[in-house]
Order: C-alpha cells, then structure tokens, then sequence
C-alpha cells in the first residue's frame, strides 16, 4: 500500500503544480443532489496558512463545499485536491480512479473537521473523544495520546474537563472539545461547519477565541460562518457564495466594508 | 385579600366511580378465586403434588437452558445481520436481506418441525468440495440432538427479530456520529465497532430483555421438533399418563409466571438504568423534533446533527415499524425525558 501510495504522490505532484502553496486548489467543482445542484463549478485557492471565511445565505453551498474537501460528499465534476493530491479519487493516465475505502480514510486523517452540533461521542469523556482517533486510527499507543490530549484540553481551556461527558459541558465547552479532537490528528487542514450557530449567544466567543488563537499558530483553516466580526477581524480572505457559486470574494475588510456585487450587498445588509 | 399567599385548602376531587369500579372487580376477582378454589377440575391436589416434582422441575431447568442458549446465540448472530443489513457492501446486505425475508416470513412452529426433519431431509452432513468425495462425513441423526436442533431452530428464528431490533437501534444513532468518525479517518468497522454500537446499545438492551421474556414462552412450542424434555412438553407428558391435564397445565403456568416475573422485574431495573441520560439524543432523532428541541438541549447534552434529515427519518420509519410492533410500552425511552444521571459509559 506504502508503493502504491508514493506513486500516487508523485502521478498527482506531476499534476499539480509542484512546489505551489496552495493547501486546497478548487477547479470547476461542481455538486448535485439529485436534480438540485448545489456547487456550481467553484473555482478557488486556499494558500497555506490562509484563514478563509465562507458566508453565504443557507442552502449556499458552503457546507457542501467543506464536506466535499474531506470526501464527505462526492465531487461530479471538477477537480479538488488538497495538499496537491486529488480529493477521493487517484489519476492514472487521464483516468480517474475511485480511491479505496482505507486510502480515502487515510486522506481525511489530515483534515479536522468540526461540526455546527459539535458531534463528540456522548459515551465517551472529553479526554476519550480526543484519544480515540489517534489510538484508534494511528494506532498510537495510549499514554502518548493521553499527555497529548491533555495538552489539547489545557490549549482549548479545558484541563479541568477532562473527565466530564459532553452531556455534562456546556455548548461551548462540547465545541472546544471538539476541536481539540480534531487536532488530536495533526491535521495540515481545519475545516469548520458554522462551529458557532448551535451556540447560546455568550458561549461562541469562548470558541471563537479558541479559533483566533489556532489562527494565530499558523493552521490553514476553512471557516463556514456567520461570525462578520470574526471574518473581518481573522480572516485572510472571504469567499461570499449564493445558489452555489462564488459570487465575490476577496479581503475580508474590503468585502465586508464595501461589497461589490448586489447579492453580497442585499445579503451583508440584512446580516451586519 | 391577605398580604401573604395562603395555602389552598380546598375540598379534594373525589373519584366515586373508580371506587365503585375497583370494589365491583374485585369482588369478582374474589367471586372467580373462591369458585376455583373449589371446583374439582383444577385439581389443585395434583397442582401441589407435581408443582415441585422432580421431573417438572428438570423439565423447567431444560426450559431456561433452551432460553439461555436460543437467546445467546440469536443476538450474536443477529447483532452480524443487522451489521450486515446496513453495511455499504450490496452483496453482504443482500445475504442479510435474504434471510429475513425467510426466516421472518415464516412460522417459528413450521421453522421448528423443518429442524426436526433435518435428518431426514439431510441424513448425512459432508465437508468437502461439492461433487466430490467429502472429506468428513456425519450421521445427521448422531451428531445434532433435538435439544439442539431445538436451540437451533429457535436461535435462528430469534436472528431474525433481533437484528430489526439491533438496525433499529444502530439507525437511532445520529448520523453526526458517523460522520464525525469518518472525518477523523476512523474505518466502516471501526466507526460501528467504537462510535455507533456502544451507542445503539441503549436503544436495543430494553427490546431484547422483551425478546427474553418472549422466548422463554416460546420454547413451548419445541414439541414441534419434536422435544419434550421442556416444560410444557414434560407436564403434558405426566398428564397424559395421568388422565387429568388441567392440573398439570396449571403447574406448567405457575412455572413460566414465576420466570417472567423474575425477567420483568430485571427488565425493569435494565430500562430504567439504559435511559438515563440520553432522553435528548432521542428526541434529537426525530427530523421534525430537531428544530424545536436544539434550542432545549445546547446547553446542556449532545446535539446531534439536525442536517441529516434523510438518515434521521428513516430512523424513526424503521424504530416505529420494526420494534414497536413487539411492544408498544417497552419504548426505551420516554423522548420528554431530561437527563438526570451519569452517563452510563
């Protein structure tokens, strides 16, 4: 599987363009479900290091987006890849090959993802959410994981946590939890599902805060949200999309300060 | 008008009519015992003499043995096909669909005297490849006891119900949680095995201890194979020796109302300890419930995704169709419920 993986590394390298930085690379990305396309040919970059918000009215495409990065979903058209390979599927020749199960699942390890409804395992503790995966999926022995998980909890806020079910912590808490879970992984990549819209108005700025700081550490991050001030404040670039298409996008200040298109007007207008 | 709000003291609701109802059944209750009491036919000389007879009394040892091992076996096996039903894989998932369509389709009596005549049907199992010489060769007749194909029959038939009971319960558990593993890379085996299993189990434990209850009646019915070593087999046995059935029938009852009594008064303290705290994950299941009940449950339990509508329905679809069906009160969980205890980890 190891051969089969560095060949696919390098037939996907030859593709990309070699040493660019871009972490994620869009081209044309198109989504149906059903006769309902929800992604329209979306074109767009995320450069390492790169915080991008994405803001749109619902049913805009924007989770579809995310979840197709992580191969949630199936891409019908287009080519998505990330850290320069292809997104679920593996090109030989000018042939698509549908990946694996077990090398499709290898693929997500290095993306976090986390939920608008946080999603943590309720039979597992905070710590056991955030060891699961790396024992699990890395096989990584358990001590190890505990002293990282520990790490992460304190790094989110949350030492003293550690053994409380996420029925027994607030919104917030569940949602740091969350996160520490994703990055238990050591993810090159977060993506982030409106992490904040499930949120009692007081508890999204504790996640929030967790976000900047993340932000600050340098992590490339896709950010689905309907947090302006964040986006303004965070954000390297915003992506405005509606009825599944890229409708502007740019510097977070400059679209939000002064919108270009009428939809990002008729939208930021109701929102801010 | 006082300037501190006074107690109420106002004259209770009286109930004449239950009381009336109450008194009128019992003196029935008290009329019907104090006729059977007396009346010859119940022979309850005989009930005493055989309640506690040796024979009777292996006889309910065999019944429980039949029970323990149909019910070991059928939830293992039906706890695969329901895996098997659900799994991405068409081929798997046919297999699953096939057997239930057979062994639910048709009559556990019929099931069981099919097992009867295994031997007759099939008077020697080979292993080997097929059309050539096997490689070992059984006696149908010397290998497999009717106590076991008894259990056999019986296990399989069990399979069946327990695997909508198990799909049910694996379908109740959000498809956040599925997706959440399967963003963190974790496999369809192992996403079932540690997310979606520890979790659906809350859900299939109160149905199964129902299944219990219900097999251990059913195991009357082995005289089809034909056994006869069970309860009910064994007591009819001694009354057709003795010319006088009704007092044996009584002993076989008193028997199977002392074992389900011991049963609902474990499944009892089993539901009362599988709904403690998951009242909201239940509630969340219910795509039209989720709008309503996110608000209630943020602050305090797990929120499972409310995007999933397609997941969430059929969820509910099969949970309503498949095990309501057995019965109606043994709803694992009250959907008002709040959680009160610890999580049951």
């Amino acid at each position: 599987m190891t051969a089969m993986l560095t060949s696919e590394r390098r037939s996907d390298q030859a593709a990309a363009a070699p040493g660019s930085g871009l972490m994620v690379e869009a081209r044309g990305v198109s989504k149906s479900f059903g006769t309902n396309q929800v992604l329209r040919s979306i074109t767009l970059d995320v450069k390492r290091g790169e915080v991008m918000c994405m803001i749109g009215p619902s049913g805009s495409g924007k989770s579809t987006f995310l979840r197709c990065i992580n191969h949630l979903e199936n891409i019908d058209a287009g080519r998505l890849r990330v850290d320069g390979r292809l997104v679920g599927y593996e090109e030989r020749g000018d042939k698509l090959y549908e990946l694996k199960p077990k090398v499709a699942a290898r693929q997500r390890r290095d993306i976090g993802m986390v939920f608008q409804r946080f999603n943590l395992f309720p039979h597992m503790t905070a710590l056991e959410n955030v060891i699961e995966a790396p024992v699990q999926v890395k096989g990584e022995r358990k001590g190890v994981a505990v002293e990282r998980a520990r790490a992460l909890l304190e790094r989110v806020g949350l030492s003293g946590k550690a053994d409380a079910y996420p029925a027994h912590l607030s919104g917030g808490q569940q949602q740091r939890v969350a996160i520490a879970r994703a990055l238990a992984m050591e993810p090159k990549l977060m993506l982030f599902d409106e992490p904040t819209s499930a949120l009692d108005p007081e508890l999204v700025g504790e996640v929030l805060d967790v976000m900047k700081q993340l932000a600050a550490s340098g992590m490339t991050m896709i950010v689905v949200t309907h947090e302006m001030g964040f986006a303004r404040e965070v954000a390297d670039s915003l992506v405005f999309m509606d009825g599944g298409v890229v409708v502007e996008e740019g510097d977070p200040r400059e679209v939000l300060a002064n919108p270009q298109h009428e939809r990002t007007k008729a939208f930021l207008g109701k929102v801010l | 008008m006082t300037e501190e709000s006074e107690a109420i003291r106002a004259v209770r609701l009286r109930h004449p009519w239950r009381v009336l109802a109450a008194i009128v059944l019992v003196l029935l209750l008290a009329l019907f015992v104090l006729d059977a009491a007396n009346r010859p036919a119940f022979g309850w000389a005989a009930f005493a003499q055989y309640l506690f007879d040796p024979r009777i009394m292996q006889a309910a040892l065999n019944t429980l043995a039949l029970t323990v091992y149909s019910m070991v076996a059928g939830v293992l096996l039906g706890v695969l096909l329901a895996i098997m039903r659900l799994s991405p894989n068409p081929v798997v998932k046919s297999v699953a669909w096939l057997y239930l369509w057979v062994f639910r389709g048709t009559p556990v009596y019929v099931q069981l005297v099919f097992w009867g005549l295994l031997a007759t049907i099939y008077a020697t199992i080979d292993i080997g490849i097929p059309f050539t010489a096997p490689w070992i060769q059984f006696e149908t007749r010397d290998t497999i006891d009717v106590f076991w194909l008894a259990v056999i029959g019986l296990a399989l038939n069990e399979a069946a119900y327990m695997a909508e009971i198990v799909r049910a319960g694996i379908m109740s558990v959000d498809q956040g949680q599925n997706e959440a593993a399967t963003a963190l890379g974790m496999s369809w085996t192992k996403t079932m095995r540690r997310v979606v299993l520890p979790q659906a189990m809350r859900i299939i434990i109160p149905p199964t201890g129902n299944e219990v209850i219900s097999m251990l009646k059913t195991t009357s019915l082995v005289a089809a194979v034909p056994y006869s070593f069970d309860l009910y087999g064994r007591a009819r046995d001694i009354s057709a020796a003795t010319f006088d059935p009704i007092p044996l029938l009584l002993v076989a009852s008193a028997w199977y109302l002392a074992f389900t009594s011991v049963l609902m008064v474990g499944q009892y303290f089993l539901e009362k300890r599988f709904s403690r705290g998951i009242g909201m994950e239940r509630q969340t299941r219910r795509g039209s419930d989720a709008g309503r009940s996110g608000a209630v449950t943020t602050a305090t339990g797990p929120v499972p995704g409310v995007t999933t509508t397609a997941g969430a329905s059929s969820a509910a679809g099969s949970g309503s169709v498949e095990t309501d069906g057995n019965e109606p009160e043994n709803r694992p969980v009250d959907p008002g419920q709040t959680p009160t205890g610890k999580e049951s980890g």
